[in-house]
C-alpha cells in the first residue's frame, strides 16, 4: 500500500489553475485547499461559492463547464457541521476539481449555483430533502426523493437509520 | 389539463410519475416526479463494513450491477492505495462490456416496445439471456452479482468461461445486424424517432447529460477514453458520437456501443493476463480458502475481516465510470474506521432526466414516451 500524504498548504497548491484564478479574483473566497489521492478540494466561503463557480465555469483557458455532482457530508457532531461538495468537471480538459463549502449547523444556508449549472436543480434539491441544507435562489426547492410531509432528514447524521416514525 | 402518466405505466421503465400539463396534444410543461423507489441506500451504507457495501451497490442500477460493483470498490481501492493485479483488472473490464451489452439490450427491447415494434423485444431477451448466463456461470448470480471485491474479485472464473464468452462474442455482431435490419432503415421507427425530442449540445452540457444522452448530441467525451480507469487505457476502440441529437441519434450511439463493447470484449480474451486475481493485502482481501485450513494467520485474517471488516485511511475519493447510462460517480468519505463515513452516488439517470422537459415542452404528448426510452432511465438508479 502506498498512500502519499496530503498536501494542504494553499502556499504549495496555488500553482493549480483553478486555485490560480480563484485567488486572483478574490483571495478572500478561497478559505483552503488539499491535494489527496490526485484529487484537488478547494474550500469556498460560503457567501461567494456562486460566483466563484461562475468564474471556474466561464475560464478561457480551462472551463469547469460540466457540473458531475453536488452533495453534502455531515460531522455532526463537530461545527461548522456540513460540508456541501461539488464535483466539477471540465471536459476539454478533462479534468476534476472538488469545490466545497463548509456551513454550521444553525445557518444551513447558501447560495444557488442553478444559474451558473442548471444540473444543479436536481442535486440541490436532493440535499436539501435529505439534509435540510436550503439553497436561496433555487428555483423549486422541495423534497424530492421523500414524501412532501416527511419529518426529518435522513442522511443526518443524528437522524437514526430506523426513522422515527 | 393536468394529467399524471405513471406512476405506473409501463412505458415510464419503473415508477417515474410525470405530471403532464398539455393543451390539446400538445405539451405545455412537464414535471418528473420521483422517489417511490427510494430505499434510503447511502444511509444504509453508513451501517455496514466497506466489504458489506458492495451487494447493495448491486441494488442501485439492476440493469448494470458489474459497472456499479466497479465503481464502489474503485473508489474504496484509491482510498486504500492498493494495487489491483492485471487479471482481476482485465476480468473487470470484460465483464463490464458485457455488463454495457446487457444493459443496452434491455433499454434497446423496451424503447421498441415503447414505440410500438413488439418483435425487437423477443429478439434482445434472446441474446439477453446469454449474457445472463455467462454472468450465472462466473458469479453464481444472474443478476445481483456482487462479483468484484475491494482488492480483486470474488472466485477464480470456472473452467471454460472464457470459451463461453469467446463463443458468445462471436455470434453477437451479428445479432445487432438482426436489430438493425429490424430498425435502423425501418420507415415507422425512423419517422418516429428522427427530429424528435431534440437537445443540443450546450443545453446536455449544461443541465449534466452524461453518456449516449451526451455523444447523441455531438459532445465527444467517453469517460473509459478520456479519463480511463481499471485500465481501460490497453484497449482500442471508438467512441460513437452523433450530431443529431434526437431519438435517432441516442439510438444509434448505442447500437454502435454494443458493437465496439464486443470488440473490447475480443481484445480481452486474447490479451487475458495469467496471475492472481486477488491483491496481496492479507488484511482487506479474504484468504483462499486452502490457505484457511493450512496456515494460522490466514484464518486469524479471516476472522478480522468478516468481524470487524478493515480499516481505511481517512480520506475522501470521487471515483467516475462509464456506465451504460453515462458518468456513474462514487463519493466515499473514510474517517478511518472500517465503515464509510458517507457514500454518495452520482446516478447518471438522475441528471439525464433533467432533460426530459427540456426535449418535451412544446412537442406532442406521443413522444414524451419515445424521448423516456431514449434517455434510458432506471428508477432504481435515480431514487436509490
Amino acid at each position: 500500500m502506498s498512500l502519499v500524504p496530503a498536501i494542504t498548504s494553499l502556499e504549495q497548491l496555488k500553482g493549480h489553475p483553478a486555485i490560480a484564478r480563484l485567488l486572483g479574483w478574490n483571495s478572500a473566497a478561497v478559505a483552503g485547499a488539499k491535494f489527496d489521492r490526485d484529487e484537488m478540494s478547494i474550500y469556498i466561503e460560503r457567501s461567494s461559492i456562486r460566483e466563484a463557480c461562475t468564474l471556474l465555469r466561464d475560464d478561457v483557458d480551462c472551463p469547469f463547464n460540466y457540473l458531475a455532482d453536488v452533495t453534502c457530508v455531515d460531522w455532526y457532531p463537530s461545527e461548522p457541521r456540513f460540508e456541501v461538495v461539488y464535483h466539477v468537471l471540465s471536459i476539454r480538459k478533462k479534468e476534476r476539481v472538488r469545490l466545497k463549502v463548509r456551513l454550521e449547523g444553525d445557518s444551513a444556508a447558501l447560495e444557488s449555483v442553478t444559474s451558473v449549472w442548471p444540473a444543479a436543480n436536481f442535486f440541490e434539491r436532493e440535499v436539501f430533502d435529505l439534509f435540510g441544507i436550503r439553497f436561496t435562489g433555487h428555483p423549486y426547492l422541495r423534497r424530492i426523493q421523500m414524501p412532501e410531509d416527511w419529518e426529518g432528514h435522513p442522511l443526518r447524521k443524528d437522524y437514526p437509520v430506523e426513522g422515527y416514525r | 389539463m393536468i394529467l399524471n402518466m405513471g406512476p405506473q405505466h409501463p412505458s415510464t421503465h419503473g415508477v417515474l410519475r410525470l405530471i403532464l400539463e398539455i393543451d390539446g396534444e400538445n405539451i405545455v410543461r412537464i414535471m418528473p416526479d420521483i422517489g417511490y423507489l427510494h430505499t434510503g441506500i447511502e444511509k444504509t451504507c453508513e451501517a455496514k463494513f466497506y466489504q458489506q457495501v458492495v451487494p447493495l451497490t448491486d441494488r442501485i442500477d439492476y440493469l448494470c450491477p458489474m459497472t456499479n460493483n466497479l465503481c464502489y470498490v474503485l473508489a474504496v481501492e484509491k482510498l486504500l492505495g492498493l494495487e489491483i493485479p492485471p487479471k482481476a483488472q482485465w476480468m473487470r473490464v470484460m465483464l463490464n462490456e458485457l455488463t454495457r451489452i446487457n444493459s443496452h439490450l434491455v433499454w434497446l427491447g423496451s424503447h421498441a416496445m415503447d414505440i410500438g415494434a413488439l418483435t425487437v423485444f423477443l429478439y434482445c431477451f434472446r441474446e439477453r439471456e446469454d449474457v445472463l448466463r455467462l454472468f450465472e456461470a462466473v458469479s453464481g448470480q444472474r443478476m445481483m452479482t456482487s462479483y468484484f471485491r475491494v482488492g480483486g474479485l470474488a472466485l477464480e472464473p470456472p473452467l471454460g468461461f472464457f470459451d463461453r464468452v469467446r463463443d458468445f462474442a462471436n455470434r453477437f455482431p451479428a445479432k445487432v445486424d438482426e436489430y438493425e435490419n429490424l430498425l435502423t432503415g425501418n420507415p415507422i421507427w425512423t419517422m418516429r424517432t428522427k427530429g424528435v425530442a431534440r437537445i443540443t449540445a450546450e443545453d446536455a452540457i449544461a443541465l449534466g447529460a452524461s453518456g449516449p444522452t451526451l455523444r447523441g448530441s455531438g459532445v465527444d467525451f467517453d469517460l473509459r477514453r478520456d479519463m480511463p480507469y481499471s485500465g481501460y487505457e490497453n484497449f482500442k476502440f471508438k467512441v460513437p458520437v452523433s450530431q443529431d441529437g434526437d431519438v435517432f441519434a441516442r439510438y444509434m450511439c448505442r447500437v454502435q456501443e454494443m458493437r465496439e463493447s464486443i470488440a473490447i470484449v475480443q481484445q480481452a480474451l486474447d490479451g487475458m493476463p495469467q496471475g492472481p486475481i486477488k491483491a496481496d493485502a492479507p488484511k482487506v482481501v479474504l484468504p483462499d480458502r486452502e490457505k484457511m485450513k493450512t496456515q494460522m494467520e490466514a484464518l486469524i485474517y479471516h476472522f478480522k475481516i468478516i468481524t470487524e471488516g478493515f480499516a481505511v485511511p481517512a480520506g475522501e475519493v470521487y471515483q467516475a465510470v462509464e456506465s451504460p447510462r453515462g458518468e456513474m460517480g462514487y463519493y466515499v468519505v473514510s474517517d478511518g474506521t472500517a465503515k464509510p463515513y458517507r457514500v454518495h452516488m452520482r446516478a447518471a439517470c438522475l441528471a439525464n432526466l433533467q432533460l426530459l422537459p427540456k426535449m418535451c415542452e412544446g412537442k406532442l404528448i406521443a413522444d414524451v414516451v419515445a424521448a423516456i426510452g431514449s434517455i434510458d432511465i432506471v428508477l432504481g438508479e435515480i431514487d436509490r
